[in-house]
């Protein structure tokens, strides 16, 4: 491995990491925000209680997702100066948006949010979670922006003096085609994993005979949440991947496993290809269904899709001598991990809601194994998904602008590379075992039992009294 | 080429972003490393906690703004200084994030050994990223080995040298100070007199060896006198700090964040017209011009600044003022008390002892 090797290593890496737990923060900050309003709604105290049971995993995921947060924002500029001086311009501008607008947003809030219980009035108090939550949400819109500028420059002009490219139209960056779609698409995602972590928390605690009404109003309340946002998820995917066939030909002709352009392609269900760089030896095996891709892509029985062969040809005429091959390999795999990840989960979350219309979600072991299985897959969905993005934008760093191999520090050594990735490596490591471990703990610990009918109602000390999230 | 306005403006944007951050994250970090130090048990360290736990995290927010503004508005000032400080910015990252779980997973788990292990982390990283940031500071302004295409060739020993570690000592006792005035101002009976007995005691230690960083940044790099205005300043500045926090715990801090503050815009003006200087040469020193990113973009960030600035100095304030009622050992104790109910009743706190 040389030295840009374990650049790129430690960005997937710290990248991948940072990624495991901001979701699940997104995704529990909208429910737990939900959980509250219901309360204030409707001042039934059991909503009261999931809010201080949830709103721990927010919180220890929160924590995580902020302190690795910042190694990305530098990052950047650490690994990759080439890159920074090249897209500072254009790139840095939503990076500081996203400081000023939803950082200061969500970390202000978030602690007004934790300590601010009985000293805010209600209502103000109630505003702070959706606060916290909106900040969380506006900070993925500026940084999915950012991103997908990397791999659809829009508003830009290459300066002649510098090189570098400069910042012509900022509505263009902010509204390019590529964010309009990836917003919804991750956002959609978070708040899925959000209720998939919520629906698997249920499961386990129902398996463990700790069942109780919370535990089943929030399952109930999780299924259908995570139902419709990951079918929006898949309709704004499906809406992505005909959007790369014109922005990105080589990644879908790459995650499909076509190498030669043709009309009414059959969809591929297994491929074996090079998980190196391409073009290889196009020795894959594919089992295909005829006429399926040209269906999906195209929605007609002999439409055309370009193979990665013309591909390749036509980009050498555009760029010059190269090789413009992603991993084929790596986009197959990556791309249906992400799919039928997805389609697990529609299918958890549709049996799940089935199960409760019938009345027997409590009583079905096999689902509630399956749901606690289920908390995995959309980590796996998020992972092959960026996985996938970002390494079928190769060899590119900015798509048609700049490659990766010329993107890096020149002044960083292989040396002080690895000796950061070990140090990311032993900190990350502890924070995910420390993660689970507190995570664990509170999931056996359960939430607040639920009270027997001759216990006296809550009384307002009780409402006022703060979630013990506060240290 | 020479600096444009709003290149200015952009470079004393950033200035303030750092003086917000250090002023702000500075007591934070002081309060920090006085958790084992004046804590004497788990109530009395929760009390300690309880007066940054809910501001620390958009303090921070501080540090990374000014991050994004500088990729944002500098761009080759970004890109030099982040990888040119590679291993050093590595320690503040690694102490930073330390400080960050510190806190939130303190309180998680009710063991007295699981609390000291966190209690030591939150000291050890605050003092850590108190005592950098100087270090890092000092190094910004007195320049570092860079050639004409300002790629920077500086080792982690060449940044640790004597002036830069005099730079580290100084923000590392002057964030001390800053961190306990402030514990004076949020806590009352016996936290507050230990608290407020520590500043008088560490004030005259800040003052002094901000004194010698001041007089060594003048001589060694010759200030003009326009630059000489701000340091004597920021000395005086530093001379009243002791006077001050004997007079009263509110002019103590003011004191502090006077020096905190003026010290910031010493570095800055110091570093003026430069985002980087380089000892190599001066031809090869990294102008803020050079540096800086196109007038389009700077235009576009400014009205996202000029908007935005007010509403969140407006809503971080409005946080110190909900949570500005001292706190007491009282709030925290009574059997099974695992969250700090009675502080939350309390709307009229009584006033302080002594």
């Amino acid at each position: 491995m040389n030295t840009l090797d374990f650049a790129r290593t430690q960005f997937a890496i710290t990248t991948l990491f940072h990624f495991i737990f901001v979701p699940i923060s997104i995704g529990l900050s909208v429910f737990v925000a939900i959980c509250q309003t219901r309360w204030r709604r409707t001042g039934d105290e059991q909503y009261l209680r999931m809010t201080r049971f949830w709103g721990k995993f927010f919180l220890i995921s929160m924590a995580i997702g902020v302190v690795t947060g910042i190694v990305q924002e530098f990052q950047f500029g650490m690994n990759w100066s080439i890159y920074s001086r090249y897209v500072g311009d254009i790139f840095g501008a939503p990076l500081a948006m996203e400081g000023l607008i939803a950082f200061f947003l969500e970390s202000t809030f978030v602690g007004l949010w934790i300590f601010g219980w009985g000293r805010l009035s209600p209502r103000v108090h109630l505003a702070t979670i959706w606060l916290t939550a909106i900040g969380t949400i506006m900070s993925a819109y500026f940084i999915l922006a950012a991103n997908s500028w990397m791999q659809h420059p829009v508003g830009y002009t290459i300066n002649h003096a510098t090189g570098h490219a400069q910042l012509t139209n900022i509505f263009a960056v902010l509204f390019n085609s590529t964010v309009l779609l990836a917003f919804p698409h991750t956002i959609l995602g978070a708040i899925t994993t959000g209720g998939m972590f919520v629906v698997a928390v249920c499961a386990y605690l129902m398996l463990r005979g700790k069942g109780s009404r919370l535990v089943s109003k929030s399952m109930r309340m999780a299924l259908p949440f995570t139902l419709i946002a990951v079918l929006a998820t898949m309709a704004f995917g499906d809406g992505q991947g005909r959007l790369l066939i014109h922005q990105q030909p080589m990644k879908m002709a790459a995650a499909e496993d076509v190498y030669n352009t043709g009309q009414g392609q059959g969809f591929s269900i297994l491929s074996l290809g090079s998980f190196k760089d391409n073009p290889g030896p196009h020795g894959t095996t594919s089992i295909r269904i005829p006429h399926l891709l040209s269906l999906i892509e195209n929605l007609s029985w002999n439409g055309t899709t370009k193979g990665i062969d013309q591909i390749q040809a036509a980009e050498r005429k555009q760029y010059g001598p190269g090789n413009y091959v992603p991993p084929v390999g790596v986009e197959w795999w990556t791309f249906r991990l992400m799919i039928g990840a997805g389609m697990l989960m529609l299918l958890i979350a549709a049996g799940g809601i089935w199960l409760s219309w019938k009345g027997r979600l409590e009583r079905r072991r096999w689902f509630q194994r399956l749901a606690l299985l289920g908390v995995a897959l959309p980590i796996l969905a998020n992972w092959s998904g960026w996985i996938f993005t970002e390494v079928g934008r190769q060899p590119w760093v900015v798509f048609g602008l700049l490659k990766t191999s010329a993107a890096g520090s020149p002044d960083v050594s292989t040396l002080d590379i690895v000796i950061t990735l070990t140090g990311y490596l032993v900190i990350y490591g502890v924070l995910i075992a420390l993660g689970s471990w507190l995570m664990a703990r509170e999931v056996r610990h359960g939430p607040e039992p639920d009270p027997l009918p001759g216990d006296p109602p809550a009384g307002p000390e009780d409402s006022s009294r703060p979630l013990a999230l506060a240290y | 080429m020479h600096t444009t306005f709003l290149q200015g403006l952009w470079f004393v944007l950033i200035g303030v972003l750092w003086a917000g951050y250090f002023l702000l994250e500075g007591f934070d970090f002081g309060v920090g490393m006085l958790v084992r130090g004046l804590g004497r048990d788990t109530v009395d360290r929760r009390l300690i906690i309880h007066t940054i736990g809910p501001v620390w995290d958009g303090n921070e927010v501080w540090l990374i703004t000014a991050g994004g503004a500088t990729f944002a508005a500098f761009p080759g000032w970004y890109a030099s200084t982040f990888s040119g400080f590679y291993l050093a910015l590595f320690l503040v990252l690694a102490a930073l994030i330390v400080r960050g779980v510190s806190f939130e997973f303190w309180g998680k788990v009710d063991s007295e050994r699981w609390r000291t292990s966190w209690e030591w982390a939150m000291g050890i990283s605050s003092g850590a990223a108190a005592l950098l940031f100087g270090v890092a500071w000092a190094n910004f302004i007195e320049g570092v080995p860079m050639g004409s295409n300002h790629v920077v060739h500086a080792t982690l020993w060449h940044l640790l040298n004597p002036y830069a570690l005099v730079g580290g000592v100084t923000t590392l006792t002057l964030f001390l100070t800053h961190g306990a005035g402030f514990l004076a101002l949020r806590t009352r009976g016996d936290m507050h007199d230990r608290a407020r007995a520590l500043a008088t005691r560490v004030a005259p230690l800040a003052t002094a060896v901000m004194l010698v960083f001041l007089i060594w940044s003048a001589a060694k790099l010759s200030f003009a006198p326009g630059r000489l205005v701000v340091t004597l300043l920021a000395a005086v500045a530093a001379i009243s700090i002791p006077v001050a926090t004997r007079r009263s715990e509110g002019a103590g801090f003011a004191a502090t964040a006077a020096a905190v503050v003026l010290l910031t815009s010493v570095l800055l003006v110091a570093l003026y017209p430069n985002a980087l200087p380089s000892t190599t040469s001066h031809a090869y020193d990294l102008t803020l011009a050079t540096a800086s990113a196109s007038h389009y973009s700077q235009v576009v960030m400014t009205i996202v600044a000029v908007i935005m600035v007010p509403i969140v100095v407006a809503y971080q304030s409005w946080s110190y003022w909900v949570f500005r009622h001292r706190l007491g050992r009282e709030d925290f104790e009574g059997p099974g008390t695992p969250t700090p109910l009675a502080v939350f009743e309390q709307k009229f706190p009584s006033e302080p002892v002594g």
